[in-house]
């Protein structure tokens, strides 16, 4: 009889273990490449400065065209430890030159590297998870073109039980959603505008407050949350904060300007800078999405 | 009977202590804040006198030569106002409430400097074009625009 007990718990935990294991295991991009067409570098370096990648990669503090050396390094302090941008210039060792385009498509839209492993949500592939094939074949395009670095990584400054980056499949389980927060009717700027603010501009990874465990708490969509690196709040967008209309906010978008003609500040400015280099269509489509979100009080 | 009147002494002694501690800060305190009033009040100006400005650039208000050579002086002489006794060192986000100063202001000192000196460039700048005409003044716009991002990127911190 004992022997019966032993032999349930150890095939009880046995499973258990293989059920963790594949819940936690990193799954590649079934991303569907048929019917893009040719890469378009131009076009790239729209997505680029739409997903803000310089924002984050570029070395800390560079400025101008020294923003396209995507040398990494800048960090990112958060409740769970310091991470730091890697290296994702084309340089073939320190950066990401030896990659396919297919290893590009599984860290961009699933988080995982090209050895298999998770990468931390400091990196926003949650939204980036929405990119279009297109989007994602001319990025790369654009991206293999910039200047090469060959300054190497630093090591993410995390402890445990963060270090175990296996971990990060279950967080995946529980937060990596791919679904749209603003659903309904939508014009075609409303939706083109979706895509941007919900996919490529990531504007939810600040505005929106986090759960214990660092996931979005999608109730409270843009309604603003604590600072990460500590000191102050980053704004609520929602209607029910933002009563600025779609000009105002185009305008903004463009000089970095409120309409009291007080000026964007901190990491948004950065955001006006690649925003700015966008087609003035994709402004006023952010703002069209922005109103479209439901108020968070 | 000596114990009665030891504690008694004793805690007069801590209460003296933690007020003169409390109003010695109160008076550092004080300063600082209203070095903080200040500065805001001096931004609030720079403000209302480029709201003038970028609203021409706009077209939302019609070009006027006079209105517009008189918010870009305003601005010109509000942008170059001693820093020295507005900056005061403590007057930090985090540590007074209600200001949005970081501590780089302090620490890059340089840099703040050239970020500020670059408003008074551009204001000067915004002075002598304002009045020409409306092309003018939109381009002198872009400049201004700009060096308000700049040192609030590297030198302001998040709504409190």
């Amino acid at each position: 009889m004992m022997r019966w007990f032993l032999l349930l718990g150890v095939i009880g935990a046995a499973l258990a273990t293989s059920a963790g294991l594949i819940v936690t295991r990193p799954d590649r991009s079934d991303v569907d490449f048929t019917g893009t067409s040719e890469a378009d570098p131009a076009a790239g370096a729209l997505v680029f400065a739409a997903a803000g990648c310089a924002s984050c990669h570029a070395a800390p503090n560079a400025e101008g065209d020294a923003r396209l050396i995507l040398s990494g390094g800048r960090a990112f302090a958060s409740d769970f430890g310091t991470f730091f941008a890697p290296n994702i210039s084309p340089d073939p060792t320190a950066g990401i030159g030896g990659w396919s385009r297919q290893e590009f498509t599984d860290a961009v839209t699933r988080g995982v590297s090209p050895a298999g492993q998770h990468y931390y949500p400091a990196f926003p592939y949650t939204a980036y998870a929405k990119m279009t094939p297109q989007d994602l074949v001319d990025l790369f395009s654009y991206m293999q073109s910039l200047p090469a670095s060959d300054v190497a990584n630093r090591p993410h400054d995390v402890g445990l039980p963060f270090s175990i980056r296996r971990g990060v499949g279950v967080w995946k389980a529980l937060y990596f959603d791919t679904g749209y927060e603003v659903t309904g009717p939508l014009t075609p700027a409303e939706t083109r505008g979706r895509y941007l603010a919900e996919g490529l501009a990531h504007c939810a990874e600040c505005h929106t407050p986090r759960t214990a465990l660092g996931g979005l708490d999608r109730s409270r969509w843009l309604g603003g949350a604590p600072n990460p690196s500590g000191k102050g709040r980053i704004p609520n967008i929602t209607p029910s904060a933002l009563a600025w209309s779609e000009e105002d906010m185009i305008a903004y978008f463009t000089s970095g300007l409120t309409p009291d003609y007080d000026s964007a500040g901190g990491e948004m400015v950065e955001v006006i800078e690649n925003l700015a280099q966008l087609p003035e269509a994709d402004r006023a489509a952010l703002a069209s999405y922005l109103k479209k979100v439901a108020p968070v009080p | 009977m000596k114990k009665i009147f030891v504690v008694p002494l004793a805690a007069s002694l801590v209460l003296t202590a933690i007020a003169g501690t409390a109003i010695g800060d109160g008076h550092a305190d004080k300063a600082l804040q209203a070095a903080i009033a200040a500065r805001q009040a001096q931004m609030k100006l720079v403000s209302f006198n480029t709201a003038i400005l970028g609203d021409m650039a706009k077209g939302v208000t019609p070009y006027d030569s006079a209105t517009a050579s008189a918010a870009a002086a305003n601005l010109e002489a509000v942008a170059k106002l001693d820093r020295s006794i507005l900056w005061l060192e403590g007057s930090v986000q985090g540590t007074v409430d209600g200001t949005r100063a970081k501590a780089e202001i302090w620490s890059d000192a340089a840099g703040f400097d050239k970020a500020a000196t670059a408003l008074e460039t551009a204001a000067a700048a915004m002075a002598q074009a304002a009045g020409t005409d409306q092309a003018a003044l939109q381009a002198a716009m872009g400049d201004l625009g700009g060096t308000c991002s700049t040192c609030h990127k590297a030198y302001r911190g998040p709504k409190n």
